[in-house]
């Protein structure tokens, strides 16, 4: 084709090559990194997958790096407890301030986002003697910690339940299910949450996320999660921390990538840029 | 210079436009004229390669093969921003940032106009399509009609050679669509600038075209003035798109259609066979009540009788099963109850028949 | 509601401890002393860094980051490309912290592969001490979660943009660099700029990657506060933490209330 429009577009791609080539190498170098080296041989000689065998090496692993193990079964603990406990406190609220107390909605609104200005680092100066508490009357396990994480993803689990419940018109889907003989119980579990279902899942995707990533809470805390576990271990034995790192990512990427494909038919948006939406579009 | 003193108008010629996508013709040697002030609606289903055409005429898209003439010259080549188009898109095309004066004023900024030729020309293109009132109003605060009316005075302000129209009612509600349909024929006819007019919808093409052209699969099947499209159609799929929805079998004889128990002028072009299938209007068909011992050809039981406003609808079905709608006055809808007798008859010669193989 | 007393046990009351620990000594009495603390030499360059640091990474993560979502706008809705970078983006932009900090280390580091294969076609980055100052290396690390940040929340704006706006200027007689220039760009920029606050204040509160990464002094805020919390070393500092802590909160704050203005008027113009 040599129109002026297919000019056009073959110009577009280039430009779209360039440049996504460009950031890619940029993203992709200190991952090529840190593979080059969790596979240098004993004194930067040679290749070796030792490491790589190591961490594969489920038995071995556990025992010759229990720290690891600890912090590894702490942030899977955590991040089962956290979206559960979000979900808990999050979803019956506002789908009961949308039914039946709409004046409450943007003190809601408000509270959630309100950790967005409020620095993780601040929230643990804060915590500290909430935490006492806490440790006093709940014993001290570090997967108490989830409670303030549910904090930290206040204001994304809202927005990504937000645009679900402003898809799904609640009002009038309850009414109907009100009119058929439900009882709230019924409409909340049977009506409501199904149709919320991508929402739920995405903000559920994002606790998770979070609570794998999270160091400066526990790390203040003394407590000991994945991240801080790989923070200690780096002193001592880099390699296993830098592969153990490597994998979490490789592992977060392909789960991400994906759910792109599954969703909810909505063509390449991920479900953290759907979080980041404020208002669907309305067309 | 006034809106009104640009009556001219230029002639538009494309010619033997072929487009393809993927595979799939969206254009197929299309050939179409238009005369100068003319307004020729393209009618079609969606798909059919209308918005296509446009759309290459406007330059936003390259046809594969064929020329498009403006004005006797050549502009095949030519980029978009040279050809001096007016367009108006189907919606969301206003700059969201900008008042409507803004819009408006736009295209003459870009032409250089000095600042208070360009508030006289956007005033008056405002006034002409009544909204001098909303002038310092953004999209978002107008509402969708308002904003299709400043996309107008923003295509016009800028004294097109053409004027092209992509679905501009499409989006808008059923009241406002045919207030603003008429309103733009009065503009074209104000200004007179050649237009070519995009839609599927054919009572609008119908109402506000000087020549209509039906498309199918990237083909004109027919251009003809809206009446003689109306009165003859030439081809089944035109016949279905003016409004010939009943499908009936019939036996031919002599250039006229047996059905319904009486004899139907065949319109040019129809399928010769004894056997075939007729399309009749919902008006070209009478109904009455019918005796008890009635089963004769046009012999019919009622499904349903509607009540629609002006006129209302019966539906019947004939001893051979076929079902038939037909049009009769509101009055007449009380008279008659589902399960009704009734003799169905062609009426007369309003009644048309195009046979469909 | 539960929620009202959950959110006021773990965010209104920590909230409260600061603003108001912020302004008690340490026997609880009513101080300005811990906002004294606030002005000694120290304190001032650790907020003067943390500013700096996170107004630079904001700029060069929108500007960097702004182009990538163009790129990949560009591309076909549901293409392999889009996913691709998307998903990518949404892992990389959560990626800060102690494993982000290694990956540099390895690539940049002494003995990183990095610094090896620039060593050897003669470029010589030094001794890679560079990659642990707040100035270089730091921005370095921070642009690789802010780049895929900016892409995340800066998407679905560039997505925005009408098709028709760029064919009603083209023909209206305008060129693509006048699309660019009189529409595209005022029709981005509140949403451009609301996505470069965030970008900021996602600096401004990172912790974990600075820590992993620069083991000696505190350069920036975030690392004094924690170094005021886990040192035993003055009586008092507890509280002088809670000043910083406020002073954080006051910096975040008056940027997401721009953003919140900002996103507000970038969303009214999206709606249509």
């Amino acid at each position: 084709m040599t129109g002026q429009r297919a000019r056009f577009r073959r110009r577009q791609r280039l430009l779209r090559w360039v440049v996504l080539t460009v950031v890619l190498v940029f993203f992709v170098l200190p991952l090529l990194g840190m593979l080059d080296f969790t596979t240098q041989g004993p004194g930067g000689q040679g290749r070796t997958l030792e490491t790589w065998r190591t961490l594969a090496n489920v038995d071995t692993i556990s025992t010759d790096y229990p720290a690891l193990r600890e912090g590894f079964l702490a942030s899977v603990g955590l991040a089962v407890i956290t979206p559960v406990v979000m979900l808990l406190v999050l979803v019956p609220t506002m789908t009961w301030v949308r039914l039946r107390l709409p004046g409450l909605s943007r003190t809601v609104e408000f509270i959630c986002l309100l950790p967005l200005t409020v620095p993780a680092i601040v929230l643990v100066v804060g915590l500290t003697p909430v935490y006492a508490w806490v440790y006093y009357l709940l014993g001290s396990s570090t997967l108490w910690l989830s409670l303030a994480y549910v904090v930290l993803v206040l204001p994304y689990a809202y927005r990504s339940l937000d645009a679900g419940l402003r898809a799904i018109d609640v009002r009038t889907l309850s009414e109907a299910a009100r009119s058929l003989g439900a009882s709230w119980f019924t409409v909340m579990w049977r009506v409501v949450l199904p149709n919320l279902r991508t929402a739920v899942l995405s903000a559920s995707f994002l606790s998770v996320a979070l609570v794998l990533g999270e160091f400066t809470i526990a790390n203040l805390f003394s407590k000991k999660n994945l991240q801080v576990a790989m923070y200690e271990l780096g002193k001592s034995d880099a390699k296993i921390s830098v592969a153990v790192g490597l994998a979490s990512l490789v592992f977060a990427f392909v789960v991400l990538f994906a759910m792109s494909f599954v969703g909810s038919g909505r063509a390449g948006t991920s479900p953290l840029a759907r979080l980041r939406r404020r208002k669907e579009p309305s067309a | 210079m006034s809106a009104t003193a640009t009556a001219q108008g230029t002639p538009v010629q494309l010619t033997d436009l072929r487009r393809v996508y993927g595979g799939v013709a969206a254009l197929d040697g299309l050939t179409l004229h238009l005369e100068p002030g003319e307004l020729v609606a393209l009618l079609g289903p969606s798909g059919c390669g209308k918005t296509t055409a446009l759309r290459c005429l406007a330059g936003l898209e390259d046809p594969d093969s064929g020329t498009i003439e403006v004005g006797g010259r050549d502009v095949t080549g030519v980029p978009t921003n040279k050809r001096d188009m007016g367009m108006v898109f189907q919606a969301y095309s206003l700059f969201p940032h900008m008042t409507a004066r803004q819009n408006v004023e736009f295209g003459l900024e870009l032409r250089g106009r000095d600042r208070a030729a360009r508030r006289a020309r956007a005033a008056e293109m405002l006034d002409l399509v009544g909204l001098s009132q909303h002038a310092d109003k953004y999209a978002h605060q107008m509402s969708g009609g308002q904003q299709q009316r400043v996309a107008l005075a923003r295509a016009l302000a800028i004294e097109p050679q053409v004027l092209l129209l992509d679905e501009p009612l499409s989006a808008l509600d059923a009241k406002v669509r045919v207030q603003l349909r008429d309103e733009i024929r009065r503009i074209q006819l104000e200004v007179g600038t050649t237009t070519l007019f995009v839609t599927h919808d054919q009572e609008e093409a119908l109402a506000v075209a000087d020549r209509v052209g039906v498309m199918s699969v990237g083909r004109l099947e027919q251009l003809a003035a809206p009446a003689d499209l109306y009165t003859s159609p030439r081809t089944p799929f035109v016949a279905d798109f003016v409004g010939l929805t009943n499908r009936l079998r019939a036996t031919v004889s002599e250039g006229r259609a047996q059905v319904l128990g009486g004899s139907v002028p065949l319109l040019e072009g129809s399928a010769g066979g004894p056997e075939v299938v007729v399309l009749v209007r919902p008006e070209g068909v009478t109904v009455g009540p019918a005796g008890d011992a009635e089963s004769g050809a046009g012999s019919a039981t009622v499904v349903s009788a509607s009540f629609l406003g002006g006129h209302g609808r019966v539906v019947a079905r004939t001893g051979s099963d076929e079902l038939v709608t037909v049009q009769v006055p509101n009055t007449d809808v009380t008279r008659y109850r589902p399960g009704d007798r009734v003799v169905l008859g062609p009426r007369g010669d309003a009644a048309l028949a195009v046979s469909a193989d | 509601m539960p929620f009202f007393a959950y959110t006021t046990v773990f965010l209104l009351i920590p909230t409260l401890v600061v603003v108001i620990g912020a302004f008690l000594d340490g026997d609880n009495r009513f101080t300005l002393g811990n906002l004294d603390g606030l002005t000694s030499p120290s304190v001032v360059r650790g907020l003067v860094q943390s500013l700096v640091l996170s107004a630079v990474t904001a700029v060069g993560g929108a500007v960097l980051g702004g182009l990538l979502a163009y790129a990949v706008s560009t591309a076909r809705d549901g293409s392999v490309t889009k996913r691709f970078v998307t998903s990518l983006c949404g892992v990389l932009a959560q990626f800060g912290g102690v494993a982000l900090a290694f990956a540099f280390i390895a690539s940049f580091g002494g003995t990183g592969l990095l610094t090896l294969l620039l060593g050897k076609v003669g470029i010589s980055t030094g001794t890679g001490f560079w990659l642990y100052e707040w100035d270089r290396g730091l921005m370095l690390v921070y642009l690789y979660f802010q780049i895929p940040l900016m892409l995340i929340v800066f998407l679905p704006a560039v997505e925005g943009l009408r098709p028709q706006w760029r064919e009603a200027t083209e023909t209206l007689g305008g060129t693509t660099w006048t699309y660019w220039r009189r529409v595209a760009a005022p029709i981005l920029l509140p949403s451009f700029v609301g996505a470069m606050l965030l970008l900021f204040t996602n600096a401004f509160s990172a912790y974990a990657t600075a820590k992993a990464l620069v083991s000696q002094g505190s350069p920036l805020i975030p690392l004094q506060i924690g170094g005021t919390f886990t040192s035993e070393v003055l009586l008092g500092q507890e509280n002088l933490g809670k000043a910083m802590a406020l002073e954080m909160v006051v910096v975040v704050a008056v940027v997401m209330a721009l953003y919140a203005w900002l996103d507000k008027r970038a969303s009214r113009w999206m709606q249509r």
